[in-house]
């Protein structure tokens, strides 16, 4: 049960950052139909530019309280992403609004080359350091253990969610980017400028993916530049496990295919008899995503993509 | 490119020129490049062999419309199965199922032979193909058939989830049974063998190939026989695209509702181009353990998909000259630009400012966004991609559904 | 082969969610009439042509065709067994030319495969020969022969709808199925569809027809049934139907 309940955390801490990441993935496609390939990359740009901070703090400021340290490392990390993400949209993909969809994933797919391209130059191809900045003894919970920085995470990610959501249901933009989501002619009518309410679901999505690369670093001490690729995949398949476009689903998808991944690595070895070992946890997501698409294609919560007739 | 045409319906006289002067071209290729040393018939060899991917990939992603983004996988399992079975790879496997299962292990050496305990299975080129095309079209379906009734992104997303499954299992299949040998791969795979002809060159000959009288380096022996493979992939593959199976891809391509309405089971068509496409990658795959001699799992990563989808994607998705221009290009170009690039940033700066490996993957990068946005039907699209109403054959009557009153 | 009755369906229902629409729907064609279906926008028209072509299944419903009970599971099938359909929005394969477009309508009648397309046997070369051939002749048919190397997304309107009427003959049916050909002409191109929808019962076929114009519907069609919010609300002679009460409420208008 010890085991059980570890994997539960893990899985929990895993499955926070997915459904940061997922929520950039899902937003982006219920207003514009549109997989964001690189948006895993912008983890990767957020715990870049995070672990960049850091480094310069710790350079000139180096008995600074840790957590203050990290505060600032996210909160420059922030505005660093939002602004590659909004570049990516105006760049690759404003262009290709009305193109056959395959040519935005094309596209996408491009960026994400191009992004850690860039990322190769600036912060080379080798495995970096992430400084531990909080107090790493472990805290005992129910028979298993979680470190400091993986609690900040669980905070950080439910405050970032529960923001979101007042934002979405609460405010002039939240209104507006729902009625992007929902029928974008339509809300064009009623006066809604779409390219804006674009640009902020980019930029929201940013946000959080910069947290989520933040805590990443600072969780797994190390980060390197094609880092962002598979986890933001593997965040995909949360966000059609929770349900495209629904930003509850990708909060729950997020968790949810955590916990399976967490679980499915530990216990895989005792399902296949052996055969099978912890190595294979990349697997688990891809086959949530084809159980999803085949059994049930509108997720857990439903679909909420726009009407693009 | 209004010098070359391949077109044989249109200008019959000029393409079978065009084709000769080319196969001219690249026949004389290796002996001049001899000059400058190995190296570029090795690039080439190598290019030829992503060539061979890019066209297969174009089955599935030009003719039928098909996002695959796994692509590589089937390159694995040709590979892999190569290197089972023209290794001593399969005396490590045999090993390890004798400690599982000694019965089933002992039954093995009783059926073929003693030595495979110690030598491993050492099967002939001329088996190992078409097995490697088999198994490759057998997973080509396999892998198909879930994404049938998905729209293009997601069947996009779930391919290219089978690839990474595919590469995890290779990295990952060595115990209890060593199948892949893990992340260190297998090693000393067999090179090929035709007509008594070895092509790594006779021993102690410094990898020079013998035939008969003649002799020649190794790589060029390999080149003439990728380029021979790759001559009847274009053909294969030409072939089926100007077939009753070639417009029912393009017609599913077009407008799958429309085609089902047609009589055309867009099920089995979908399979028949995942599987068709798979078997070019098989066969290359099997070429590329051979040339090489040892096979891992790092080659066959999802970076390997995109390149070979950027080879099509840049070249002209469909049109089969495009996809072969695309994959030299991307192919060719970094390892040129390597042997030149290098040195000359050393010259003007003191040292190495972008390296060639940032370079590749800036290139796809580019390569990728830069098409899409301002030309995205590539490079050298089908001619009959041109905008004006009348770029076929048809110049006279417009088309008009109004008679003067 | 001569089953007088070339369609017979009855009791269809279909329920999208919360709203029925298509309630106790039935039809029965007899070969070489040409039916027509009419009724108000949203009446269940298409729907029901998706239903009896396999691109909707329906909750209840028996199907016929000529006298063979089939099932409208799959599309594909229901070509197979003697069904072919245009569509409301012309729904063509833009890319490639006219002549392709109709080729592509033999898929069904024909079997060539991969190793027909690879080696290109005898067998396989006849095929594709005759395949041209026919799709040729099927152009001149309707009339826009001199276009057949032409890109059809290039087609004018008119000679797009043609060219589905064309691609779907190709399929050799047994019922030729049109979702309002005539959407969009005007008063001379639908002269011109007239003339070919007679031709095209001249030779023997059996065609079912949506359409809004009720002057060319009871000019050309044997028989016709109205559709209104899904049900069936008159079925008779075209005299018949044009001094029906219901049908001059629901449909035709109520001055008259």
């Amino acid at each position: 049960m010890d085991t059980f309940i570890q994997q539960i955390i893990n899985g929990l801490v895993l499955g926070s950052m997915y459904a940061l990441v997922a929520l950039g993935y899902t937003m982006v496609y219920g207003v514009l139909n549109l997989i964001n390939f690189a948006h895993g990359d912008v983890l990767m740009i957020g715990a870049m530019i995070g672990l960049t901070i850091l480094s310069l703090l710790g350079a000139h400021f180096p008995e600074m309280n840790g957590w203050l340290q990290l505060g600032i490392a996210i909160l420059g990390a922030i505005p660093g992403c939002i602004i590659v993400n909004v570049l990516i949209e105006r760049i690759a993909y404003r262009r290709l609004r009305n193109a056959p969809r395959l040519a935005p994933l094309i596209t996408a797919i491009g960026m994400s080359i191009l992004l850690q391209t860039f990322a190769m130059m600036i912060w080379g191809r080798n495995p970096l350091p992430f400084p531990q900045l909080l107090p790493s003894d472990p805290i005992a919970v129910g028979g298993a253990v979680i470190s400091i920085t993986q609690v900040l995470l669980l905070a950080l990610a439910a405050l970032s969610m529960c923001a979101l959501v007042l934002l979405v249901e609460k405010t002039k933009m939240g209104r507006a980017m729902r009625a992007v989501a929902e029928n974008p002619r339509v809300a064009g009518l009623m006066g809604v400028d779409s390219n804006r309410v674009i640009v902020y679901t980019f930029a929201i999505g940013a946000a959080l993916a910069a947290v989520a690369g933040v805590m990443w670093g600072a969780n797994y001490a190390s980060i390197q530049f094609a880092m962002g690729t598979i986890p933001g995949l593997k965040a995909f398949c949360a966000a059609v496990l929770g349900g495209i476009g629904n930003i509850y689903g990708a909060m729950i998808g997020g968790i949810v295919l955590g916990i399976i991944e967490s679980l499915g690595a530990g216990y895989i070895g005792d399902l296949t008899g052996g055969f099978l070992g912890s190595h294979y946890q990349d697997i688990f997501a891809f086959i949530v995503l084809i159980l999803v698409l085949t059994v049930r294609p509108s997720g857990i919560m439903g679909e909420r993509v726009a009407d693009r007739a | 490119m209004a010098l070359l045409n391949f077109d044989t319906s249109r200008d019959p006289k000029k393409a079978w020129i065009s084709m000769a002067l080319l196969l001219a071209v690249m026949l004389a290729f290796p002996f001049v490049a001899q000059n400058y040393g190995n190296s570029w018939v090795r690039i080439a060899d190598l290019a030829l062999l992503y060539i061979m991917l890019a066209l297969g990939l174009n089955v599935v992603v030009g003719f039928a419309g098909l996002l695959d983004l796994g692509y590589i996988a089937f390159y694995a399992l040709g590979a892999y199965m190569t290197g089972l079975l023209a290794s001593p790879q399969f005396a490590a496997l045999l090993e390890s199922v004798i400690m599982l299962h000694p019965a089933f292990g002992d039954t093995l050496v009783a059926i073929m032979g003693e030595e495979i305990r110690t030598n491993g299975i050492h099967l002939s080129v001329w088996f190992i193909v078409p097995c490697a095309a088999a198994l490759a079209g057998v997973f080509g379906a396999i892998l198909g058939a879930p994404t049938l009734k998905l729209r293009g992104d997601y069947l996009a997303i779930v391919t290219l989830g089978f690839g990474e499954i595919i590469r995890i299992f290779m990295n990952n299949l060595n115990d209890p049974v060593n199948v892949t040998n893990g992340p260190q791969g297998i090693n000393l795979i067999d090179s090929i063998k035709v007509f008594g002809v070895d092509l790594a060159g006779e021993q102690g000959s410094g990898a020079m190939v013998s035939i008969g009288s003649w002799q020649m380096p190794s790589v060029n022996a390999y080149y003439f026989l990728f380029l021979l493979l790759c001559i009847a992939t274009i053909f294969i593959t030409s072939r089926l695209q100007h077939s009753r199976l070639g417009r029912a891809w393009v017609a599913i391509r077009e407008d799958e509702i429309a085609a089902k309405a047609m009589g055309i089971n867009t099920r089995n068509v979908k399979l028949l181009a995942f599987s068709m496409g798979a078997t070019f990658g098989g066969v290359a795959g099997a070429m590329f353990a051979s040339f090489q001699g040892f096979v891992s799992p790092e080659s066959f990563s999802l970076t390997e998909s995109i390149a070979v989808l950027a080879m099509v994607v840049l070249g002209g998705i469909g049109h089969i000259p495009g996809v072969v221009l695309g994959g030299l290009l991307l192919a060719a170009l970094p390892e040129v630009l390597r042997h030149v690039v290098e040195p000359v940033q050393m010259q003007l700066f003191g040292k190495v400012l972008i390296e060639a490996e940032v370079l590749r993957q800036l290139l796809y990068g580019l390569a990728l966004v830069t098409i899409m946005l301002y030309r995205p039907a590539g490079l050298w699209p089908s001619p009959k991609h041109e905008d004006r109403p009348d770029g076929d054959s048809d110049t006279k009557g417009q088309s008009s559904g109004v008679v003067a009153a | 082969m001569s089953e007088p009755v070339i369609l017979n369906i009855q009791g269809v229902n279909k329920r999208f969610g919360g709203l029925q629409a298509l309630t106790d729907v039935r039809i029965n064609i007899q070969r070489g009439q040409i039916y027509g279906l009419i009724g108000p926008n949203g009446a269940g028209k298409t729907t029901f042509f998706n239903v009896i072509t396999g691109l909707y299944q329906p909750d209840t419903g028996t199907f016929e065709l000529a006298g063979k009970p089939y099932s409208p599971s799959a599309p594909h099938a229901v070509a197979k067994a003697g069904i072919a359909r245009t569509f409301q929005n012309i729904r063509l394969f833009g890319e490639m030319t006219a002549l392709e477009n109709v080729m592509v309508g033999r898929h069904v009648r024909t079997h060539q495969g991969v190793f027909g397309a690879i080696f290109r046997h005898k067998a396989a070369r006849d095929e594709e020969k005759a395949i041209r051939i026919r799709a040729q002749e099927l152009l001149d048919f309707v009339g826009i022969g001199q276009f057949a190397g032409r890109t059809s997304k290039y087609l004018s309107y008119g000679d797009q709808r043609r060219l589905e009427i064309a691609r779907a003959l190709a399929t050799d049916p047994q019922l030729l199925a049109l979702d309002e050909p005539a959407a969009g002409m005007n008063a001379t191109e639908k002269l011109a569809l007239r003339e070919l929808l007679v031709k095209i019962k001249a030779e023997g076929k059996t065609v079912l027809l949506i359409e809004h114009d009720v002057k060319l519907m009871m000019g050309l069609c044997d028989r016709i049934s109205v559709l209104e919010y899904g049900k069936l609300i008159a079925e008779g002679l075209p005299h018949e139907i044009q001094s029906n009460q219901a049908v001059i409420d629901a449909y035709l208008g109520g001055s008259h």
